[in-house]
């Protein structure tokens, strides 16, 4: 089945905020940022700006009625800077005024006088200077500080991987608009309308339940629209609150890469020991997280590197350690896969260490060491429906890995100038919010009298195609066919107390609400049909829109029951409420059962490198995924394909750099790049490993969200591979993202 | 790319015309508002969408039809928010609301719908059309219908759903019949039925008369990511209102070719593409096809980028440029790395403008570009180096280098050029050849490349040329592995 917004897609008539029909009289914003990293800041001069012809009114903090702060986890960031300046983009105010145009103009008018501090940008000279976030936190298992001695071979090292900016296509934007008695409308591009509306309330000074959010659908969210879409909802609904005027604000794609935060870089110094059997006895990591300069979601993230920093492999002695290291730049925050990869980054990088100063082959570490059913992850849960050694035989048996191996050695033996380089890369991800609480959702269904259905969920649709898994869901159990049901926007007064769409888990957790709720109408539906059948309600069925008693027909349509049900004053509505069973986690002791599942999966990558001008090209992905018992095959291997290209995006070529004055260098699509057409690996083969064994996952079907993300990683190994293979003396420093520039360096370096 | 610019007075009153989709439209904004803006602001047509506004995502990709001298309409695919409303003045362009099939869905349409070819949506009308613009010209390859989203972004699906529907839709119209005519790809739901009549009604647009003020823009590539603010209330003069700027003719040895010309007329002009019959190759790994379409080859010289890729190509070339004065009427010849004076400086007075340029075409020089960037295609280079080489039996007789991203400005490697002439092709002057280089470039650490990568960059695109250009001259490990 499609996604149900192709079509609409495909003609140009799906609605994203700023295609909105504009009511009259609206109003437009820009957003007054810090021009520097760090500092005081002693005054600012609107005059000039605020005389513009077109220019209404500028808003800074004094204008809060409320609280000045939007921090969801740590309250650490205020909506708009008063004395301090924490990052280059960092709203201190809003201009109001009556076009886009005069707004963009009057923000340049504006001056600044200030002390300029210090600024930090990298995660190394926080952690010096003691700047964090939020304390340490560390994962333990095993006994690693005597573990060591059991070691015949002890290795050290530091992998690096570099921030990622989301590039969603659509960028970031709201649009507030005054209703009567002090509410507020909020139309917002975002993963999180809770997030907006708890945060609008606080600013504001309101209840939560004068403020409405309203999401239609993304153009796109990739964890970027988690956390960072509020402050631009906060400040257009503080504008609209004042102004009692409707008020937009659509970010430049400009404005949104320079204020915004991104994929967390990550510095690891990791310490790996086998024993002579190449078993991993033993393995301890120090993450440095580069969170920026408010917590934003780092705490959580952070966890989440943690719970995956062994990845696939069974480590019996572990310990792990995390620092969310203070710097001053934009608030670094969640991006598919939510921190994950940077761990399971690490533990690769560990092992082709090990692999080089061994002369052992990756694949023969990887291979004795991968998780097993039953192994314990470093967090207390135990792996169950491991799906890692048989992903690894089914990959053998369909493309026979040694063979692939031997074509490539005979290439590089045949060829001077051309190189190419293959790895091997295991995942294993949980699925859940690894913060416990936050595994529930909510569905609210409605069969109208004629028969048709209309479905709110607090799912957002971002192009995942949550909305069309709804749909599926409810079809299923009504039996009813989809042009009946309509999946309503996202809003908060339909459905309220959202968690965000993230965590791969949006599908899971309002897909059995939606099945809560619909089965509690059908078993309704089904009393009254019993009825009319004078039968009982067990032998009754609902097929293609038909009453079926007994697996007979009766004659007896879906619209004709609804209709009786409603003449019979039934409800026709159900409100249903699901939480994760089985989950919980305890942080003190930092053990526990977090994950509602694990997806599992491994990829080949073949990358051929051209030794004399450093490109490469990315020839041939082959993987093999756990999707459970796919609901949706046409969606999910979207979701792989596209996953993969921007974990390989995140590996090559989508390099983040800034000044040593915090000062972001790549700042528009010219100077940062993601994958193009080109890009796109030559051959990408995904084989399903089909498998019933998770009932959390909605109809058994898995998320797929984050998951494949981490499959790009295997891009990296495979170029550092064929550069190796032309230049023997590459120390392979373990650095990402692997841009030409690194390869030609690498191809040429001489020890 | 950009063509530059006088500036001179404001002024007001032309009316600008054109057909957007099935309806004449009519606007008095300034000739320098962008397209984009009319589309969605004036004309509340949202289905074209907001991405970059500087050309690098094609989410706001359009069709612009002209009228050509036979009567049919030519169809490019433009990026509408770096184009100036005035250069859109008697043209047909073509939305995504314009592009289906009355209530139903194209065959681009539905290929992309049938292959999972779109996820969020937000990019998706520009593929479709960028596929339709395909759909309508009337190249047949599949290397063409690639190249025909190479400005086209897209964060969802990773592109093999997309490119599975471009293999459909290259499917369907392989076995079209020559020409690809309006009527073919009616019948075959390609296109709606309204592009039948276009041309007579485009027939009916009284051509904008002379404009005695505003600013001079061509493709408007590069002006409008820069200074689009600026530009959106002024006046604009469209290169086609400048006698001669999109001329190619060739004079004895020399081929003149226009400086209105966009990279994509040149690799549609029989003459340039004699004289550089692998230009269709090097300039692939010029921005994209779409905004090969708008930009100039005078804007890509006026530019003035240390790395701009027709700059570095032309000096290779050992190209002639002249320059007319738009007051005096006046013009006066030079030589291309007379041209470029210091970062962003240029030999360009009050007035003028480049009108052509000129390459010789007499010798028989082998010609190479290459150009390595972060990203492949669609990228701005690291380095850019480009080489016309002739020899006299294993002597090199005549060499130009020139070399982007090594300087302040597009550099002609004089020296190394000097060094090489009338010596002997082999390795060992080669090396000898880049010590010679060495000593005449100063790269410096950007967002590019740290300087030693261009050092090491250049010398390697430097080799490539002679690996590339004679295999059994020279071998490559003579010169790397020493």
């Amino acid at each position: 089945m499609k996604n149900i917004d192709s079509t609409s897609h495909l003609s140009g008539k799906s609605i994203f905020i700023d295609d909105m029909p504009e009511i009259q009289g609206t109003l437009f914003a820009a957003v007054v940022t810090s021009p520097i990293a760090h500092g005081k800041l002693l005054s600012i001069d609107f005059s000039e700006a605020e005389t513009l012809p077109g220019i209404l009114r500028t808003f800074t903090y004094r204008d809060i009625p409320g609280e000045n702060q939007i921090g969801g986890i740590v309250p650490d960031e205020p909506l708009f800077a008063e004395k301090e300046l924490h990052f280059v983009g960092q709203p201190v105010a809003l201009i109001v005024g009556k076009s886009d145009f005069i707004c963009q103009r009057a923000k340049q008018l504006v001056t600044f006088d200030m002390d300029i501090l210090h600024p930090v940008t990298t995660a190394t000279e926080a952690f010096e200077r003691n700047q964090f976030i939020s304390p340490p936190r560390t994962f333990k298992m095993g006994d690693p500080e005597n573990a060591w001695k059991e070691c015949a071979h002890v290795f050290k090292g530091t992998a690096e991987s570099g921030g990622q900016e989301h590039l969603y296509l659509e960028t970031q934007g709201a649009y507030a608009i005054p209703m009567e008695k002090g509410k507020l409308k909020i139309y917002a591009s975002t993963q999180g309308p809770t997030a907006i509306q708890k945060q609008t309330a606080r600013v504001l000074g309101i209840p939560m339940h004068q403020i409405e959010v309203d999401v239609n659908r993304l153009g796109g969210g990739f964890g970027g629209k988690e956390d960072q879409a509020t402050p631009w909802a906060v400040m257009v609904a503080l504008a609209a609150h004042h102004l009692n005027k409707p008020v937009k604000l659509i970010l430049s794609r400009h404005d949104d890469m320079y204020m915004t935060g991104k994929r967390h870089p990550y510095t690891t110094h990791f310490k790996i020991g086998l024993s002579k059997e190449y078993k991993i006895l033993a393995y301890e990591a120090s993450y440095l997280q580069n969170a920026g300069a408010a917590a934003d979601l780092s705490p959580a993230i952070t966890e989440r590197t943690l719970f995956h920093c062994t990845n696939s492999y069974f480590i019996p002695n572990v310990k792990a350690t995390v620092h969310s290291c203070k710097t001053n730049l934009p608030p670094n925050t969640a991006f598919r896969g939510f921190g994950a990869p940077q761990g399971m980054f690490a533990i690769e990088c560990a092992i082709h260490l090990a692999s080089k100063e061994l002369n052992v082959s990756v694949e023969e570490i990887q291979k004795i060491n991968l998780l097993k059913e039953g192994d314990e992850f470093p967090y207390g849960q135990k792996a169950q429906n491991v799906m890692l050694d048989n992903s690894w035989l089914f990959a053998d048996k369909q493309w026979n890995i040694a063979k692939l191996q031997e074509d490539i050695n005979q290439y590089n033996a045949q060829h001077t100038l051309k190189k190419k380089g293959f790895s091997i890369f295991p995942i294993t991800f949980g699925v859940s919010f690894t913060n416990t609480v936050m595994n529930h959702a909510r569905a609210l269904v409605h069969i109208y009298q004629d028969g048709s259905v209309g479905i709110s969920t607090g799912a957002v649709e971002m192009g995942q195609s949550v909305n069309t898994k709804m749909m599926q869901v409810a079809a299923g159990v009504f039996s009813i066919d989809m042009h009946k049901i309509n999946i309503e926007s996202t809003n908060t007064t339909r459905v309220a107390n959202t968690s965000p769409s993230a965590a791969s888990s949006t599908a899971d957790l309002n897909g059995k609400a939606v099945q809560m709720a619909c089965n509690a109408l059908l078993s309704r539906l089904k009393k009254v049909a019993a009825k009319l059948v004078s039968g009982n309600e067990e032998a009754l069925d609902i097929k293609n829109e038909e009453v079926f008693f007994n697996k007979k027909p009766t004659g007896i349509t879906w619209k004709e029951l609804v209709k009786t049900a409603f003449l019979q004053r039934i409800s026709l509505s159900e409100s249903s409420h699901y939480a994760t069973p089985e989950i919980h986690f305890d942080k003190s002791a930092e053990k526990g059962h977090p994950f509602a599942y694990h997806v599992y999966g491994l990829v080949l990558t073949t990358a051929l490198t051209d030794c004399l001008r450093g490109t490469y090209e990315i020839e041939d992905v082959k993987i093999v995924h756990d999707f459970g018992k796919s609901m949706n095959q046409e969606i999910d291997l979207g979701q792989v394909e596209g996953a993969l290209m921007q974990g390989i995006g995140w590996m090559t070529m989508e390099e983040i750099a800034y000044d040593k004055n915090g000062i972001l260098l790549s700042n528009a699509l010219s100077t940062y790049k993601v994958p193009d057409l080109y890009s796109a690996p030559k051959s990408v083969e995904i084989i399903p490993l089909e498998n019933e064994t998770d009932n959390l996952a909605i109809l058994k079907s898995k998320a797929v969200g984050e998951p494949p993300f981490n499959y790009g990683i295997g891009a990296y190994f495979a170029i550092q591979q064929a550069i190796k293979a032309y230049n023997p003396d590459y120390s392979m420093n373990f650095n990402a993202p692997m841009t030409p520039e690194k390869v030609l360096m690498g191809l040429y370096e001489q020890t | 790319m950009e063509k530059h610019m006088t500036k001179m007075f404001n002024f007001t009153g032309v009316m600008i015309q054109f057909i957007l989709n099935n309806q004449l439209v009519e606007t008095n904004l300034p000739g320098g508002s962008i397209l984009l803006d009319f589309i969605r602001g004036d004309q509340h047509l949202k289905g074209t969408k907001i991405g970059c506004r500087e050309g690098d995502c094609g989410a706001c990709t359009v069709l612009s039809g002209s009228l050509s001298d036979n009567d049919h309409v030519h169809y490019k695919t433009i990026t509408s928010c770096l184009t100036p409303i005035i250069n859109v003045h008697g043209k047909h362009i073509v939305t995504v609301e314009g592009i289906g099939i009355e209530a139903e869905l194209n065959q681009v349409q539905k290929s992309m719908l049938e292959h999972n070819a779109t996820q969020c949506g937000f990019c998706t009308p520009g593929f479709v059309i960028a596929f339709s613009g395909y759909a309508l010209n009337k190249e047949t390859s599949i290397t063409g219908i690639r190249e025909s989203i190479s400005g086209n972004i897209c964060r969802c699906t990773g592109y093999k759903s997309i490119e599975k529907a471009a293999v459909n839709i290259f499917e369907q119209l392989k076995h079209s019949p020559k020409g690809r005519s309006l009527d073919w790809l009616i019948k075959q739901r390609f296109i709606p039925k309204y592009f039948q009549k276009i041309p007579e009604r485009l027939k009916k647009i009284v051509p904008l008369s002379p404009l005695k003020a505003g600013v001079l823009v061509g493709g408007g590539t590069d002006l409008y990511v820069q200074k689009a603010e600026e530009l959106q209330g002024m006046e604009a003069i469209p290169l086609n209102q400048i006698k001669g700027l999109t001329d190619v003719f060739q004079n004895g040895t020399k081929l003149t070719i226009g400086a209105g010309l966009t990279a994509s007329d040149m690799l549609n002009n029989e003459l340039v593409m004699t004289a550089l019959p692998r230009l269709k190759e090097f300039f692939q790994l010029v921005s994209s096809q779409v905004i090969r379409n708008m930009g100039t080859l005078g804007g890509n010289l006026v530019n003035a980028s240390p790395i701009g890729d027709l700059s570095v190509l032309f000096l290779a070339l050992n190209a002639d440029i002249t320059l007319l004065n738009l007051d005096t009427e006046s013009s006066r010849k030079l030589p291309l790395k007379e041209f470029f004076k210091d970062y962003k400086k240029i030999a360009l007075q009050k007035d003028e403008l480049i009108q052509s340029l000129a390459i010789e075409t007499a010798k028989t020089m082998a010609v190479n570009f290459e150009k390595v960037s972060k990203r492949t295609y669609l990228d701005i280079a690291s380095i850019n180096c480009a080489i016309s080489i002739q020899l006299k039996g294993d002597e090199i007789k005549e060499i130009h280098l020139a070399a982007g991203g090594v300087a302040p400005i597009p550099k002609y490697l004089k020296n190394t050029c000097e060094f090489l002439t009338d010596k002997k092709l082999n390795a060992e002057n080669l090396r000898k050849a880049h010590c010679v280089m060495k000593e005449e470039i100063a790269p410096i650490s950007d967002i590019r490349g740290s300087a030693a990568y261009k050092r090491l960059l250049l010398r390697q695109l430097f080799y490539a040329h002679f690996i590339r250009l004679f295999p059994n001259r020279v071998k490559s490990s003579e010169l790397l592995n020493v």
